[in-house]
């Protein structure tokens, strides 16, 4: 099978660059935004913030808990009274050089019917409930509206799934790695032309142009069939293999390293109603992958100046369920990483885990808003003021008192 | 806008084909729905009572294997539960071929689409091991054969059938005062995750009038229903939650707990107005347009509503109202749809499709559907797949449909028509300048082709 490497050459050498054809509309390089970089990992499915990150120095934690052990092969203390789940030890020394942080018993404002879908629609969206129907934009795009010089390159989606958090009127790149195009260079421009009229679909290619000469290999290819065909099974035979979250990852660094500011992409496999302790530590392993890949791809300076935060829809039950797994619950937990986080700490207005301190005397009780912890992250990175962040981009949010979380 | 046969082709059908003729009204479609089904006799799909055969066999043989530890027998009982695994994955790659072809050579696509569009309503996969592979068996048996019914029927087979059991973890569900739960100590318990998604999803819709106490209440009274390995579905009644529980204000079940009182909530779930007006915006943003017109949704609502919840019913209403016709928004074709459509207008010779081995499959068919945003079998939740376009018309999704349109097709019909013809087949005179223009000035067939395929005329219904 032809490798990439040496499609790579052969198509230089008959294929047309794209870069230099006037096929593509030329990338406007608009000045970037700052240097900051903020990632959002979407946890999908769910995170048990109590198990992620175990309070167990609460005096009722062990009774709800009864299989986590501290020390040995068990949870790693932290602080004294939180210790991180096993499957997170490799981010022990992210937490020693004070770049990883967790903020615990939040949650969004979405309460009692617990659905993923509601709670990931307002966790994406921003806003506090969705009595008066779903915004068709999601926060991270909004918050592209308020930034002075946010040009087509400087968020991504990135991954197979919809991703409405970057939804809305400010232009967003979508990508998924091992999504390629290699046609010929007429074939390339009459799908130019097909496509004219239909706004969504024009917009969509010229940007998929953009991406798929960009990646590493050339889109407009000399060779004809088998050579489209070798590349496609190329492309797949990587997307098989396992990691496919560190590959996203491995983009979206690229993608920071330039002119990219922002990017989101998700982890699923949270929804752990059974046998909690095998899919929970595959779900933190996949995280914990991903975060220590995009430490190792961005250069020093980069990453003293990223933010990294991975946030799920809700907590699960405080107590196991029936089958060894937890339900779907309120309070979690969320994560922050990156050199310009102080880290090696744990923000909490702790609630307590005694009965009467549950939320309904089944979930962890949130005590602050996960849009706020948000909000404060963006408004120190971006310097969005504080009423377009309660105004627009977090609809109703009240920021409240600055939790300190950047360096 | 009235009925026009060539939009009825691509909007309700699975698009136009050379040889197949087009509706000639919508009463001729909905007949349709009744007559004897052709396609699942030439292109069979196994139905899930056969499936289950495989899984007791294996219940037996992971047990034999146990057993066997140790012994010389081990090691023959290993391999013959490997070979198992392979044929069941081989079957599954078939069973989705199946699934194209149909959609290929229907003569009745109406009934390829509603099955589609249950089949993801009703979402349920396998969450590991064997039944992994039991998603089309179980369309075949539970979803294919009540689609034109009364919704309450279909409504039973799917939420209460072992694949939905399993995949919504009910098999693990069992009430806290239940004899089971006596005897446990407490090991066992609830879990409310079918009773949420059959109000949420399957029948009022997250707006719905229920609460977390229906929910839990619909959670203990769900108890008791499980899966058996032999028999498929199954209700235990030492796993049941005794006495009767309320759900949406009403009593059901006693304290002889039986599957009766399932069936009976189920019944009047599916006649509530919410579902009415849940499952009549959900079909009118399938087969129309993101945003359907609000007549067209009361239209079927009230047929809903004034048959109890005859589908055929409401189709009638869909397909006879003037709403159903309109062009000015039309939907993006789901990566499925796009992919058989192209299938049905190329006509691809079964011969080819079933031919190929499974890696042949994995690149022509299955790894491209999932660059479009596809997952065969594999969803991201119940919910299924996102019906709003925007989640399609992506830079990733449309390059892999246009990658897709100009490599493949030649695979697939080795002999590929001329685009100028081709243009025709699949569009009619509907075919716009700029497509015409394309499929003349490519420099290769499947060059022509492919951009007929991924042309906007083609890629939305």
């Amino acid at each position: 099978m032809l490798n990439r490497r040496a499609f790579l050459t052969r198509s230089a050498l008959v294929g047309c660059s794209l870069a230099a054809s006037p096929l593509v509309t030329p990338v406007t390089f608009a000045a970037t935004p700052g240097d900051h970089r903020l990632v959002v990992i979407l946890l999908r499915g769910g995170m048990d913030g109590l198990a992620a990150l175990a309070p167990y120095g609460d005096p009722g934690f062990a009774a709800l808990r009864p299989d986590v052990q501290i020390g040995g092969d068990g949870h790693v203390d932290l602080d004294g009274f939180h210790a991180l789940h096993p499957a997170l030890r490799p981010l022990l020394p992210l937490w020693r050089e004070g770049h990883l942080a967790a903020a615990h018993a939040v949650s969004t404002p979405y309460r009692d019917k617990r659905s993923h879908f509601d709670g990931q629609d307002i966790l994406e969206a921003g806003i506090a409930d969705l009595s008066n129907g779903l915004t068709r934009d999601g926060w991270l795009n909004r918050m592209l509206q308020h930034m002075p010089g946010a040009g087509t390159q400087t968020a991504y989606a990135v991954g197979s799934d919809a991703l409405s958090i970057l939804a809305g009127s400010a232009p967003v790149g979508r990508w998924t790695p091992e999504a390629d195009l290699a046609l010929s260079p007429q074939a390339l421009n009459l799908a130019e032309m097909v496509m004219r009229d239909d706004p969504a679909m024009a917009a969509a290619l010229a940007e998929a142009y953009q991406l798929a000469d960009s990646d590493g290999d050339a889109l407009a290819v000399g060779g004809g069939q088998a050579e489209m065909m070798a590349m496609m099974r190329e492309d797949m035979r990587a997307s098989r293999q396992p990691g496919a979250e560190t590959r996203l990852a491995e983009f979206v660094a690229a993608r920071l390293k330039e002119e990219a500011r922002v990017a989101a992409f998700s982890i699923n496999g949270w929804d752990t109603h059974n046998d909690q302790a095998r899919g929970l530590g595959r779900a933190l392993s996949r995280l914990s992958d991903t975060l220590l890949t995009l430490q190792a791809e961005l250069p020093g300076p980069v990453w003293q100046r990223t933010v990294v935060v991975a946030m799920t829809e809700f907590g699960r039950t405080a107590r196991m369920n029936g089958t060894r797994g937890t339900d779907h619950g309120t309070g979690g937990a969320m994560l922050l990483a990156g050199g310009a986080m102080r880290g090696g700490r744990v923000h909490a207005d702790w609630p307590g885990l005694a009965e009467s301190d549950l939320y309904a005397r089944r979930d962890l009780m949130p005590t602050r808003d996960v849009r706020a912890h948000a909000g404060w992250l963006i408004r120190g990175m971006f310097g969005l003021e504080a009423g377009v962040i309660e105004r627009d981009i977090f609809p109703g949010l009240s920021l409240g008192t600055d939790p300190g979380l950047l360096a | 806008m009235p009925f026009d046969p060539i939009l009825a082709e691509i909007r309700f059908g699975c698009g136009r084909a050379p040889a197949l003729a087009a509706p000639a009204g919508p009463e001729a479609m909905l007949a349709g729905l009744s007559a004897p089904d052709a396609m699942a006799g030439r292109f069979p799909i196994e139905p899930f009572e056969t499936f289950l055969d495989r899984m007791a066999w294996r219940t037996e043989k992971v047990k034999e294997r146990r057993k066997a530890r140790g012994t010389p027998d081990f090691e023959a009982i290993r391999k013959e539960l490997q070979v198992q695994n392979r044929i069941a994955r081989q079957d599954h790659w078939r069973w989705m071929a199946a699934h194209l072809l149909r959609r290929t050579y229907s003569e009745t696509p109406f009934r390829e689409r509603l099955e589609g569009f249950w089949a993801d309503h009703f979402t349920a996969t396998g969450k590991r091991g064997l039944i992994r592979r039991a998603t089309s068996p179980y369309t075949e048996s539970a979803i294919r054969p009540h689609l034109a019914g009364r919704f309450e029927a279909l409504l039973f087979e799917a939420v209460t059938h072992p694949l939905m059991v399993h995949y919504l973890d009910q098999e693990r569900s069992v009430g806290p005062n239940s004899e089971r739960a006596q005897r446990a100590n407490g090991k066992v318990g609830l879990n409310e995750n079918l009773a949420r998604e059959i109000l949420e999803l399957h029948t009022l819709g997250v707006d719905g009038p229920y609460t977390q106490t229906d929910v839990r209440e619909l959670a203990e009274l769900l108890t008791g229903l499980t899966l058996h390995p032999r028999v498929g579905r199954h209700f235990k009644r030492d796993l049941a939650e005794p006495g009767a529980e309320t759900v949406l204000g009403k009593s059901y079940g006693g304290d002889a707990p039986h599957i009766r009182d399932i069936k009976a909530v189920l019944r009047d779930l599916a006649r509530h107005p919410a579902t009415a007006r849940h499952l009549a915006w959900k079909l009118a943003v399938h087969f129309v347009s993101d945003q359907p017109d609000p007549a067209l949704i009361a239209a079927m609502e009230t047929a809903y509503l004034d048959s109890k919840g005859d589908l055929s019913r409401v189709y009638a209403a869909l397909l006879y109202h003037p709403a159903a016709w309109a062009t000015d928004a039309p939907n993006v074709k789901l990566p499925f749809e796009f992919m058989s459509s192209a299938c049905r207008a190329l006509a691809i010779p079964p011969e080819v499709l079933l031919g190929y081995n499974e890696r042949q499959f994995l690149v022509r068919v299955y790894e491209p559907l999932r660059l479009m945003g596809h997952i065969w079998q594999r969803p991201n939740g119940p919910d299924g797949l996102d019906e709003a376009d925007s989640a399609w018309i992506t830079p990733q999704g449309l390059s892999a449909r246009l990658q897709w349109a100009v490599t493949v097709p030649r695979q697939l019909q080795p002999d590929l028509p001329d685009p100028r013809d081709f243009v025709e087949t699949a569009l009619g005179p509907r075919a716009p300048d700029a497509v015409r223009f394309a499929a003349r000035a490519a420099e290769t067939r499947s060059d022509g082709v492919g951009l007929v395929l991924a042309s906007p005329a083609f890629q939305r219904m």
